[in-house]
């Protein structure tokens, strides 16, 4: 279990990375925390010719409040955004996310940038990206574009990202008013991947109906998924548990066959999708009527 | 055989200046070339904690670090706890708090607890939890680990009101 060779660079800003990716062309990974990638080096999964170490780009590190929303730097570490009080104050479901990543030992060291380039399917931040329709800004050879969530996770472990682009900020957007919100995962033990997990946004109008909804699961498929039919179960309608009883049976029919392994087999898989969703709705629900 | 690299950071208080490839671990760097060998390899993708070591005052896992990585860091391992022969009170709450058995899983446990009492000397049962999760033992059970953070956190109290009062 040792990694096998390979060049290292630490570029100081963000064009020499993309330079230096753009000379290894498919043969070269980023390094930003290192909790997903080192692993993999240290089983041989991964064999690039050279790791490109994000961490000497100061400009990178950083967690700001931006047009009400939230704009973190590819290389704040996951610890940072957990005890930063803008996130816990204005940011509840994306601190809620954090404190399911792992272990404090690997969230010092993680980066929110890279769990969402590593895009795991069972990996907390990229299913908060998307139900929130965070935007993720990513630096390439012909400049800056910017990439929604919903078109960043392709299948597993694989973004929207060219060879040559690193990605360098992600922004997420404030909740709306009268909205509640919740993320719940089942793990075999406290800190470790997923075996299914579900996000859920809800929001009330003044009468107390569902004015929107989001349902995005998690360890489920390749990618975070919507649960959209699940979603239209939800609006315009009352919560209460009966509705989210539909609208869970609805998110456990809809998805594809989810992923069977060692750890879960496929139908156990959906039945936690079935019950998260019901649960996550209900917790989101009472949030919301908390915050109207 | 890549480029080495020329790196530089401080273990204990003592400054290193080493050529290490890339590939090296913070961890095989620790143990081999510097001869700590305290900090201990288990798992090597950074599930048991035994390794973990704080880097820049933060527990981390040095197995899924590279040294490379650690190039100006500040560092402390297990060996940087214990003064002039007497054990950190951390140490010593796990001695009389029956906190190990084995040992090998300790060194990277003491670490994780000296981040977590800096942070919050009162922790709530809930945070020592948190970070004891980051671990695994298969010898104690737990219970003897969370009293014997609970009896470090009281020493370290007691040290600082002393500390405080001289």
């Amino acid at each position: 279990m040792k990694p096998p060779s390979f060049e290292y660079a630490a570029p100081a800003t963000v064009s020499d990375a993309v330079s230096l990716l753009q000379g290894h062309e498919g043969d070269a990974k980023v390094l930003s925390g290192g909790q997903s990638l080192i692993p993999l080096l240290n089983m041989r999964l991964a064999r690039p010719a050279i790791v490109v170490d994000l961490a000497r780009i100061p400009a990178l590190d950083y967690v700001r409040e931006v047009d009400g929303g939230l704009a973190i730097g590819a290389m704040a570490r996951q610890r940072t955004v957990e005890f930063s009080p803008l996130v816990r104050s204005g940011h509840p479901l994306l601190h809620a996310a954090t404190l399911l990543i792992a272990h404090p030992q690997n969230r010092n060291q993680g980066t929110v940038g890279g769990s969402l380039a590593h895009a795991d399917p069972a990996a907390e931040l990229p299913a908060v990206a998307l139900a929130l329709d965070a935007t993720l800004r990513a630096a390439g050879p012909n400049g800056e574009r910017t990439i929604g969530a919903s078109d960043f996770f392709v299948t597993y472990l694989t973004t929207a990202l060219e060879p040559a682009e690193v990605l360098v900020e992600a922004r997420f957007p404030a909740l709306a008013a009268r909205t509640g919100w919740s993320i719940m995962e089942v793990a075999r033990r406290h800190g470790d991947f997923a075996l299914a997990g579900a996000v859920s946004t809800l929001t009330l109008d003044g009468g107390g109906h569902c004015a929107g909804a989001r349902i995005v699961l998690f360890g489920v498929g390749s990618t975070p998924v919507r649960a959209r039919e699940a979603e239209r179960v939800v609006v315009g309608e009352r919560p209460d548990r009966a509705l989210f009883d539909r609208a869970g049976e609805k998110a456990g029919a809809e998805i594809d066959e989810p992923l069977s392994d060692v750890h879960a087999s496929a139908e156990y898989r959906r039945d936690l999708a079935r019950v998260l969703t019901r649960r996550a709705l209900a917790e989101a629900a009472a949030r919301a009527t908390g915050a109207a | 055989m890549t480029t080495p690299r020329r790196i530089r950071m401080t273990v204990n208080g003592q400054p290193y200046e080493a050529l290490v490839e890339p590939r090296t671990t913070l961890v095989d760097f620790l143990r081999g070339e510097l001869g700590l060998t305290g900090t201990h390899v288990g798992c090597e993708h950074g599930v048991c904690g035994a390794c973990t070591v704080l880097w820049n005052g933060r527990a981390v896992r040095s197995c899924i670090m590279l040294a490379v990585q650690a190039d100006g860091a500040d560092l402390t391992t297990v060996e940087g706890l214990a003064r002039d022969g007497v054990l950190h009170p951390i140490q010593q709450a796990f001695l009389e708090g029956r906190g190990l058995q084995c040992g090998f899983c300790t060194p990277g446990f003491l670490m994780s607890v000296y981040e977590l009492l800096r942070r919050s000397p009162d922790p709530s049962d809930d945070e020592i939890m948190d970070t004891l999760g980051g671990h695994i033992c298969r010898c104690t059970g737990y219970q003897a680990i969370v009293k014997s953070v609970r009896l470090a956190a009281e020493k370290l109290r007691q040290a600082d009101a002393a500390h405080a009062a001289s």
